[in-house]
């Protein structure tokens, strides 16, 4: 992990990715690269002096000076609905870190691995993702994505991408409503999903889940009472409970 | 010189001088773990205090009740720049469960259901700076936010603030615990931001 001090950036590029998130591209001279997982700390300053910092997962991972940040808005957020609807390129702002020795994957394990996001709890959990298939490693992976509609799951592409290469074993879960034509389920991820999507306990996956607390909750809950080992289960956790 | 945010401030937040540099407020509690919610019976519950020599005192949920128990209302700061003001808990003195124990450590580790660690200096949690809390705002505390029961050392980060707290190991030296060896600065304190390694 590294922190160090405040650097300057400069965001090179913006995206509307679903009706409410945006993802960034940050120019962050010097960056000294992160691992898949890690987040970092931003710090807006106004005119006067006015200053707010927050912490976003970082969408990329690895080194050389461009970071991804996917923002989904607050609606009564001070920070989110400016990097969602304001900022556009050339603007700037300051980011600390990398941040997080905790919630990362490495290449190099042998045991596969669960990655379950609800919302834009996927924006680090696609980070993992990308560096699994840029590792050209074996391990097997599986992502289990929660979200409401389709239009709005971050990273949509990306992830269909990645499942089309072979190496990540996608299942969607729509809470509200499926795509045009979709005769799946619609619901929130229960034991039955959980059974038929999660690999099975013995093969003894590295879980990782991320997204709002009530969903983190539920799911990490579940995993627990259909006998995963709760130290094999790292949480992700976002906004007010 | 800092780097200016064109545009940036128009949906600016009230300050508070209670809040430490760095930190906004939330009405909210937001929860931050970093792994399922331990759930743990009242009856299976202790809470274990063992000094440098192994000598162990413990307390089961009945016998915590027993103890003299206090209000406390306190500003919370979480790492993650998080504050809430006024919050209202009641429980135990970490004072009155280190009467009769005889210790010159310097330090203590907090062990948790569910394997979470942190360390806190002894002058961090005694006199009248810590406690073995077991309601908020009036309620039983809610798992996900610790209970049965929690440490909570307000004055530093929140993450010294065990949730699920089993016990605390006297050290005569300091050790990282979980998010120290994570990231997290060995103190935590709010006021001067040290927040990281």
């Amino acid at each position: 992990m590294i922190v160090g001090d405040w650097r300057p950036a400069t965001i090179s590029e913006v995206a509307d990715v679903t009706p409410t998130a945006r993802v960034l591209r940050v120019t962050v001279p010097d960056w000294p690269g992160s691992e898949p997982g890690q987040h970092v700390d931003v710090r807006l300053t106004a005119e006067d002096g006015y200053q707010a910092v927050r912490s976003y997962s970082l969408g990329s991972y690895g080194d050389g000076d461009a970071i991804e940040l996917a923002v989904d808005e607050v609606p009564e957020g001070e920070v989110s609905p400016y990097l969602v609807r304001d900022v556009q390129p050339g603007d700037m702002l300051e980011v600390k870190g990398p941040l997080g020795g905790y919630f990362v994957w490495r290449p190099g394990g042998a045991n596969p691995v669960q990655l379950i996001a609800g919302g834009s709890g996927i924006v680090p959990l696609a980070a993992m993702a990308k560096a699994r298939a840029d590792a050209g490693t074996g391990v097997p992976f599986r992502l289990l994505y929660s979200v409401r509609r389709p239009e709005t799951a971050i990273y949509r592409d990306e992830l269909e991408r990645l499942a089309g290469d072979g190496g990540l074993d996608l299942t969607w879960v729509y809470t509200r409503g499926g795509p045009p034509g979709w005769a799946g389920r619609v619901g929130r991820v229960d034991d039955e999903v959980i059974t038929s999507a999660v690999w099975p306990v013995d093969r003894m996956p590295d879980v990782f889940v991320c997204g709002p607390t009530s969903f983190v909750e539920h799911v990490a809950d579940a995993l627990v009472r259909l006998g995963h080992p709760a130290a094999k289960i790292r949480t992700e956790r976002f906004g007010g409970a | 010189m800092a780097v200016f945010s064109r545009g940036f401030g128009a949906r600016r937040r009230e300050s508070d001088e209670r809040l430490p540099p760095g930190q906004y407020l939330t009405e909210d509690f937001p929860v931050l773990s970093a792994g399922p919610t331990p759930r743990v019976e009242l009856d299976e519950w202790r809470f274990a205090i063992r000094n440098e020599n192994g000598a162990t005192k413990a307390w089961t949920w009945d016998e915590l009740m027993a103890l003299p128990i206090e209000e406390v209302t306190t500003d919370i700061h979480c790492v993650t720049r998080w504050s809430k003001l006024g919050t209202h808990w009641r429980g135990v003195s970490i004072d009155t469960l280190f009467e009769g124990i005889e210790t010159d450590a310097g330090y203590a580790m907090a062990h948790s259901y569910g394997g979470y660690t942190t360390n806190v200096p002894m002058e961090d949690l005694l006199e009248g700076k810590s406690w073995v809390v077991f309601e908020f705002e009036g309620e039983p505390l809610d798992p996900e936010h610790g209970g049965p029961a929690r440490l909570i050392v307000p004055h530093l980060y929140f993450w010294k603030s065990a949730k699920w707290v089993r016990g605390l190991t006297l050290m005569e030296h300091d050790a990282p615990g979980f998010w120290e060896q994570n990231g997290y600065n060995m103190h935590g304190d709010p006021w001067t931001e040290e927040r990281y390694w």
